[in-house]
């Protein structure tokens, strides 16, 4: 299993979805992301994994345009998107969801879904009302279906509570046909329950869908993705299959702790 | 089978008078038949004026209520309008005068209008809260000072007279009757416009960038371009009202677009309320009447104080304005209908 995974790994070269450069960013002398350099096959599922101010939500922020790197260069597909702003790396297919829900307080659940439906599609400016038979309408109720939320379909979004809050969070991140996605701890935060819904939900997307999970919770993290890395102090310093993450002495001695006992 | 799509077709109906609703539709009668009780004055001061100065705090209502933008420069954007009709059109100071026919200089004035809103938007966008307030007032006074120096474009202080509103269809629509129904044409377009448009796509993306711009550019959207466009669309609102407010006086200076003018349009949005788009001309309508009887109330020295006082207590009481208070209210009048009666 492991060695064919590596085998397919190996093949994919040429058809990255994401290929990340020594890639670096400072915080005025804080150095919170250092000489990142990575490879994510088109399809691929990657753990990230690290303890808190590793660097991982940053390197998130450097991928997504939120903050540009200091140095380093982002191919998304084969294309350099290191100076492209947010929404036109968006555009390209990239997607990501934030550890502290980012939505829209003020809108009903399928309005949000429908506006990051409509966000990569023309008629953003649309004037005119959308129609129930508007495609990106039919998409957002097809989402809304996905992430199990058809009950809060006229919510006001501030009404929701915490874990349905992160389903649509979710929900953004799935709409308008995206190629890749970030997930920033989805998991946070959700009860167990919700915490199986959310692997059935990630096992269910489509194959030619990567992405890469940030997720504290190994139980998780392990059950969702195919390859492992992890994140120390801003660096890179070990990836390997969830097996040989979770086998690694020096992984157990960082993120662990160091073995009980 | 005929009978489903009897009843379909019944519902349908329904549903259409039921979009309008009942409060739109005693409204909208009540101001068609205003002029029918009312003398000249409560038609043009208190009416036609109140509706004007409803748009400009509707053009701010859709900035500030949708897009969560406070801008004090409405005023500034409606004194381009009204200054390009004096300019464009007919006037009697002698400095220039085109004399274009109000249907050329209507359109001229309203575009000029809506680019320099989005010019000032563009300008603004890159601050937010109390900062954009700060940026658009400079704007606002620097416009101001400026035509009150300028003699060349703007005639200085005592800017231009004798601007008339046009006569056309048999109509001289300066009267105060067609100049009320003017007003009202206007302002029920404006209103039916934002009211229909909060529910559009740009609407929503305009209300999910005031609640969260970090989003929208995760979901593809370039929050400045929308942000520029809804300064665009408020400059629309805006410039018609600086065509009706420079017909209204029949002249314009740089006092038609002083900082008093640009806060009275603040306040007015704010007594309204920024919820609902009716809120600015509830607020409008408050205002002209304090300005306008105040001084009968409390006499000449003191009327400021009464309209100050006034705008205290409805802001203590209800920080969303006269929309909040009603809010308030609603459920109680309910539960009174809902007893049995004497």
């Amino acid at each position: 299993m492991t060695e064919s995974l590596a085998a397919n790994r190996l093949q994919s070269t040429g058809a990255y979805a994401l290929e990340l450069d020594g890639v670096a960013r400072h915080f005025g002398a804080l150095v919170a992301l250092s000489g990142i350099n990575m490879r994510i096959a088109a399809g691929e599922r990657r753990a990230v994994l690290g303890s808190n101010g590793a660097g991982k939500t940053t390197l998130f922020n450097a991928v997504t345009g939120d903050f540009m790197p200091t140095a380093g260069r982002i191919r998304f597909f084969g294309e350099d998107i290191t100076d492209l702003p947010p929404h036109e790396r968006i555009r390209r297919g990239l997607r990501r969801t934030y550890q502290i829900s980012q939505l829209f307080k003020g809108l009903s659940v399928l309005d949000s879904i429908f506006l990051a439906c409509r966000g990569v599609s023309r008629r953003r400016f649309s004037l005119l009302r959308p129609a129930a038979s508007d495609v990106n309408m039919v998409q957002a109720e097809s989402i809304l279906n996905a992430v199990h939320l058809e009950a809060y379909r006229d919510t006001l979004v501030a009404t929701l509570s915490h874990g349905q809050q992160r389903q649509l969070e979710i929900a953004l991140a799935l709409a308008g046909a995206p190629r890749f996605i970030l997930f920033d701890e989805p998991a946070a935060g959700l009860s167990p329950t919700e915490r199986r819904d959310l692997v059935a939900i990630l096992n269910a997307l489509p194959k030619h869908i990567g992405y890469i999970i940030i997720e504290h919770d190994l139980d998780v993290a392990l059950r969702v993705s195919e390859y492992v890395s992890m994140m120390h102090n801003g660096h890179l310093f070990k990836e390997g299959t969830p097996q040989e993450i979770e086998a690694d002495p020096e992984v157990q001695e960082i993120y662990l702790g160091g073995k009980h006992g | 089978m005929s009978l489903a799509i009897a009843t379909n077709n019944a519902a349908t109906q329904r549903n259409w008078l039921e979009k309008l609703g009942p409060g739109h539709i005693i409204l909208g009668t009540a101001l068609v038949l205003y002029p029918l009780v009312a003398s000249d004055f409560f038609l043009t001061q208190i009416g036609g004026y109140s509706l004007i100065f409803g748009m400009l705090g509707l053009s701010l209502m859709l900035l500030a209520g949708y897009g969560g933008m406070v801008s004090l420069a409405q005023i500034t954007v409606a004194g381009i309008s009204a200054y390009a009709i004096a300019i464009l059109g007919n006037n009697n100071s002698n400095v220039l005068g085109f004399g274009w026919p109000w249907w050329l200089a209507v359109p001229f004035a309203v575009v000029a209008a809506a680019l320099a809103s989005a010019l000032i938007g563009w300008i603004s966008v890159r601050t937010e809260g109390i900062y954009t307030i700060m940026i658009t007032l400079a704007i606002a006074t620097a416009t101001y000072y400026f035509a009150q120096q300028n003699y060349a474009i703007f005639n200085g202080h005592s800017g231009y007279a004798g601007i008339r509103a046009p006569v056309f269809w048999g109509v001289n629509w300066r009267d105060a009757r067609p100049f009320y129904y003017l007003c009202l044409g206007l302002s029920v377009l404006s209103y039916a416009g934002v009211l229909y448009g909060s529910r559009s796509t740009f609407g929503m993306t305009l209300q999910a960038i005031r609640d969260n711009p970090r989003r929208m550019r995760a979901l593809g959207y370039h929050v400045t371009a929308h942000k520029v466009f809804a300064w665009l669309l408020a400059g629309v609102i805006a410039g018609l009202a600086g065509v009706l407010l420079v017909w209204f006086n029949g002249r314009v200076s740089p006092g038609t677009i002083g900082v008093d003018a640009a806060i009275d349009v603040l306040i007015i949005a704010v007594i309204g309320g920024l919820r609902h788009p009716i809120g600015p001309f509830l607020g409008a309508l408050v205002v002209v009447l304090m300005q306008t009887f105040a001084i009968d109330i409390v006499g000449a020295e003191r009327f400021n104080t009464l309209i100050g006082l006034v705008f205290l207590v409805i802001v203590f009481v209800s920080p969303d304005g006269i929309l909040g208070l009603w809010g308030r209210i609603k459920p109680h009048l309910a539960q009174e209908s809902l007893r049995p009666g004497p």
